[in-house]
């Protein structure tokens, strides 16, 4: 028995960013997901959606849940990462100047996302996207 | 949980004519239209007052106590909230009120107001001397409270675990006139002249503590021609202690951080407001706030929806009251020492899980799993002629079996015109007439009547 939902994230349109990580939040509260593994899903699935805004060319965030365990699978469909060490590196952001105005591109997503996840992994290849698995036990 | 759980709004059935209005406006989504008339899902209902305010049939009413209920006490002490001084029109100063309230019948007045500072100044002192999770989240509004505890109970810990002035002011109340003129507490009666519905249900059903020290709860508006009529008579000088601006500006939004004297606060009126912003707080989308203070009325008490005066006029009356008043609260040290002890909350604030589906995690994934195809093969317009609120909540309904699909007028009108269609192509074929042809035609006859009558 598992729930799978698919939201498409579309690029630059920063007034919806917010609004898929809202309905996975609403998901598991319906389910009764404890409020301390709904946070840092919420936190995960946030960073990934405006990731998405403001770096990739659009995509997608797939939700999953099982009696075990939440995942998340996000992927864009560009422009991929070239360094993905320093991307993984807190404070390292290529983020404009405009996007760093609105307070994101602190560096701190990819990070962020990982410390908060039991299990994270990403993939990345320039010219093709990005991947990321995240996953959170129950 | 529904047989404990006391609701002040309730519904007039002779006057609702099942429109859509109240539906719509629902925080919760508390209410559902079946038969041509609204029905309130009690363990739901956070009684914000929404629906009354917005209900043009005045179908919506709070149920609060009659004045007599003052009679049942020996002694009765008038509770005014601060939102009760702003109601008059030409009268900018709360003396002619309180004096109104004393021929009422009252023994004694104590302003809730009043109470207000005994309770900011307690509040302020556990912020600057406790660790406490950020924002810390005012306690004084009870739909908000319960709003809370449905949709963000992982919230609750915030939320700040002091009584609410109103009932600081009961508790002080009769402690003090016990005191001074030698009686038994239980013969004293507290009580409180409203501006909220929620607050008589805090009273029946109190949160963070286990009964209510306030006796009854009178609406304004029934008090209100009575204490116009008084107060024409004129007025001999008071004798109570009074409140000060302080504690007035408590019935205004933004009036308690003000008067807690914290910079990084934030209030937001109107409870589809408090809704996102708890949301975002929820999400630790909001960094360095102290303090948050969520009214669930625009103009916060007074916007209740059991006043009398436009929340917008009484606001600006109520500043003119408040710069005659006194400006400074007048302390008197042994009640403002004890109330950070005497006046928090005894009982925990618990989650209300009833937007939670139930079961074990097996079956409520399995029952998410239904509702999210049922919200998909609906047609997503939230337009409530089904009598559920949105097309995720007649999901939830259907999946529940409180309703069916065909409660939904665009599916009724797909199976409508469907079966008709096929009524049209039977007929044609029944000049060859074959009895089974005859025989179907009957039955979908029957079943477009069932079909009308079910919707």
């Amino acid at each position: 028995m598992m729930i799978k939902e698919t939201y498409a994230v579309a690029a630059n349109d920063m007034s919806v960013a917010g609004d898929v990580s809202a309905s996975i939040k609403r998901q598991m509260k319906r389910l009764g997901i404890p409020n301390q593994i709904m946070r840092r899903v919420s936190v995960c699935t946030y960073e990934a959606e405006i990731n998405l805004v403001i770096h990739s060319d659009g995509g997608e965030i797939d939700f999953e849940i099982s009696e075990e365990e939440i995942r998340v699978h996000v992927r864009d469909v560009g422009p991929g990462i070239p360094d993905l060490e320093k991307a993984m590196t807190e404070g390292f952001s290529t983020a404009t100047s405009e996007v760093r105005n609105m307070g994101f591109g602190a560096g701190m997503g990819l990070p962020n996302m990982k410390r908060n996840a039991d299990g994270f992994s990403i993939e990345s290849e320039v010219g093709k996207g990005t991947d990321i698995v995240m996953t959170f036990n129950i | 949980m529904s047989e404990t759980y006391l609701h002040s709004v309730s519904l007039d059935r002779d006057k609702c004519t099942g429109c859509t209005t109240c539906l719509k406006r629902c925080p919760t989504e508390a209410i559902r239209i079946r038969h041509n008339s609204a029905s309130i899902l009690h363990d739901r209902c956070i009684d914000c007052g929404e629906c009354i305010k917005v209900c043009p049939h005045h179908a919506k009413v709070a149920l609060t106590d009659p004045i007599e209920i003052i009679k049942n006490f020996k002694y009765a002490i008038a509770l005014p909230a601060p939102t009760l001084y702003a109601q008059f029109q030409g009268v900018h100063k709360p003396e002619p009120i309180i004096a109104a309230l004393f021929r009422l019948g009252f023994d004694d007045v104590f302003e809730v107001a009043r109470a207000a500072e005994i309770v900011s100044y307690a509040i302020s002192k556990a912020l600057r001397e406790e660790n406490r999770p950020r924002p810390v989240i005012s306690s004084a509004c009870p739909a908000v409270l319960r709003l809370i505890q449905i949709h963000f109970p992982a919230l609750l810990d915030n939320v700040i675990d002091f009584i609410s002035p109103m009932e600081a002011a009961a508790k002080i109340a009769k402690e003090e006139y016990a005191a001074k003129h030698g009686v038994e507490i239980s013969e004293i009666g507290a009580f409180f002249i409203s501006p909220c519905a929620a607050k008589m249900t805090a009273v029946k059903a109190p949160i963070g503590q286990e009964k209510s020290y306030v006796d009854g709860v009178i609406a304004i508006k029934d008090v209100y021609k009575t204490m116009r009529a008084e107060m024409h008579k004129g007025f001999e000088p008071l004798e109570i202690e009074r409140a000060s601006a302080v504690g007035i500006k408590w019935a205004v939004p933004g009036g308690e951080a003000d008067a807690l004297g914290i910079k990084s606060s934030l209030c937001v009126d109107g409870i589809e407001n408090v809704k996102n912003v708890l949301e975002q707080i929820e999400n630790a989308r909001i960094r360095n706030l102290m303090y948050f203070e969520g009214l669930a009325c625009v103009n916060g008490c007074l916007g209740g929806p059991l006043t009398v005066e436009n929340s917008f006029v009484a606001k600006n009356r109520l500043r003119n009251v408040m710069n005659r008043a006194e400006q400074k609260t007048v302390q008197r040290t042994r009640i403002f020492e004890t109330a950070c002890e005497t006046l928090r909350m005894t009982e925990e604030i618990e989650p209300n899980n009833i937007m939670q589906l139930e079961g074990t995690m097996k079956e409520r994934i399995r029952m998410s799993e239904r509702i999210n195809e049922l919200e998909k093969s609906l047609p997503g317009l939230d337009c409530g002629s089904c009598g559920s609120p949105t097309c995720r909540a007649l999901a939830w309904d259907i999946a529940h079996g409180y309703a069916n699909e065909l409660n939904c007028i665009f599916k009724l009108n797909d199976r409508i015109s469907s079966l008709a269609a096929e009524m049209v192509s039977l007929g044609a074929s029944t000049r060859f007439n074959t009895l089974q042809d005859t025989a179907r035609l009957k039955e979908m006859q029957e079943e477009l009547g069932r079909d009308s009558e079910n919707a």
